[in-house]
């Protein structure tokens, strides 16, 4: 048990920094440059992202007994779009507005790379603790990226931040660019170089 | 007649999946370093994304809709994608080796496309018919092909070029993609 901790610990660890799943491995980029325009959306897509690589990661990890080598694949997309099934049906009953920003980038997370790479690489060969460490690791790494690029993006797009009912105005005259596509890629390759600079990746 | 070409143009051009959806983008910065990789990755995608067009359309009107299961259509069509994907593979290494060793390692990398999937979920969602969707499938994916050989293209010859450091590979990579999605962004008026 003295080992299991520390170890614990830095599957969780991973993901925010030294593995980041979008900055790092570039995995996962269509929801993350398209739903970057408001800090609170992004919110909203990590908690979805998050409950799908959660629910998969632990099922996959629990079944990996099982699962013959060949079949593995078409077995967990099955079960990640079950998940995403779930998901949309609950952001669907709870929250439409989010479910009409989301847009078609919701049933997207089943073929999010991120989800099918952790399950692929980590949480099929793993036990369900670690597992669910990795997966919590990942979401919060996502999140992080997903967080600090809308962030940026809203508040030079809008010249503001909106976040559940309270508005903040920084400048009068936002660049809206910064909201359309090709703001969305320009502030992630600045990011990006900004990180290799920095030595973070 | 008018409708389909309205969908070609507008999913070819002024509504591009990868620089104005931001669909399809892990694959779009992953191969695009070659322009031959990226040229044999986008008709891959083109040929996939128009013949699973054609088989979605019959499941989701001869088994979805008759039986009101709607919901279930993610996990429909990726399973007639991830099925289709495996098949295609099987026919080709059997009757075409030639071209299947070209394409061979691109094919399990399209089950996870995210263009293929958005193809036949947006078929799904504005009820296109049978010949609609099939031009959605192909112009859309036929997009897909035009900004992955265009990037690639400009890569290439970027990776001769002296940039700073810390700009090097994937960094440029976004802003050259940037670059051509402001670009694209000047067909917006046309069609209306």
């Amino acid at each position: 048990m003295a080992e299991e901790k520390p170890n614990l610990r830095w599957e969780a660890e991973k993901g925010l920094l030294k593995k980041n799943p979008v900055f790092v491995i570039l995995l996962g980029l269509c929801p993350f440059l398209a739903i970057s325009k408001s800090v609170e959306d992004a919110i909203g897509m990590t908690l979805a992202f998050g409950f799908v690589l959660l629910g998969t990661c632990l099922v996959t990890s629990l079944i990996r007994r099982w699962v013959p080598r060949d079949v593995r694949i078409p077995m967990f997309v099955v079960i990640i779009a079950s998940f995403v099934t779930i998901t949309e049906l609950i952001v669907r009953a709870y929250s439409p507005t989010l479910r009409e920003h989301l847009g078609i980038f919701l049933p997207l997370i089943t073929v999010n790379c991120i989800v099918l790479g952790r399950v692929e690489a980590f949480s099929s060969k793993r036990s369900v603790l670690e597992s669910l460490a990795d997966a919590i690791g990942m979401t919060a790494g996502f999140g992080l990226a997903i967080i600090s690029i809308s962030f940026i993006r809203e508040l030079l797009g809008t010249g503001g931040i909106k976040f559940f009912g309270y508005s903040f105005t920084i400048f009068g005259q936002p660049a809206s660019g910064f909201l359309l596509s090709p703001g969305g890629f320009l502030v992630m390759g600045g990011i990006l170089a900004l990180l290799k600079k920095l030595g973070v990746i | 007649m008018e409708n389909l070409l309205s969908i070609l143009l507008f999913n070819l051009l002024i509504n591009n999946i990868v620089l104005t959806r931001f669909i399809g983008l892990c694959s779009y910065f992953g191969i695009s370093r070659n322009l031959r990789n990226s040229t044999m990755m986008g008709l891959a995608v083109t040929f996939v994304a128009t013949s699973s067009s054609l088989v979605t359309w019959f499941v989701n009107h001869y088994l979805l809709t008759p039986f009101g299961i709607q919901y279930m259509r993610i996990v429909a069509f990726i399973l007639v994608i991830a099925s289709f994907v495996q098949l295609v593979e099987i026919i080709m290494r059997k009757t075409m080796p030639k071209f299947y060793a070209a394409f061979g390692i691109y094919l399990p990398l399209i089950t996870v496309n995210c263009a293929i999937l958005a193809v036949n979920l947006i078929n799904f969602d504005e009820n296109y018919s049978l010949a609609a969707s099939l031009v959605n499938g192909l112009a859309t994916a036929l997009g897909y092909t035009i900004a992955i050989v265009l990037l690639a293209g400009i890569r290439e010859r970027l990776s001769y070029e002296d940039l700073p450091r810390s700009f090097r590979d994937v960094p440029v990579a976004f802003i050259v993609a940037g670059l051509l999605a402001l670009a694209f962004q000047g067909f917006a008026g046309i069609g209306g």
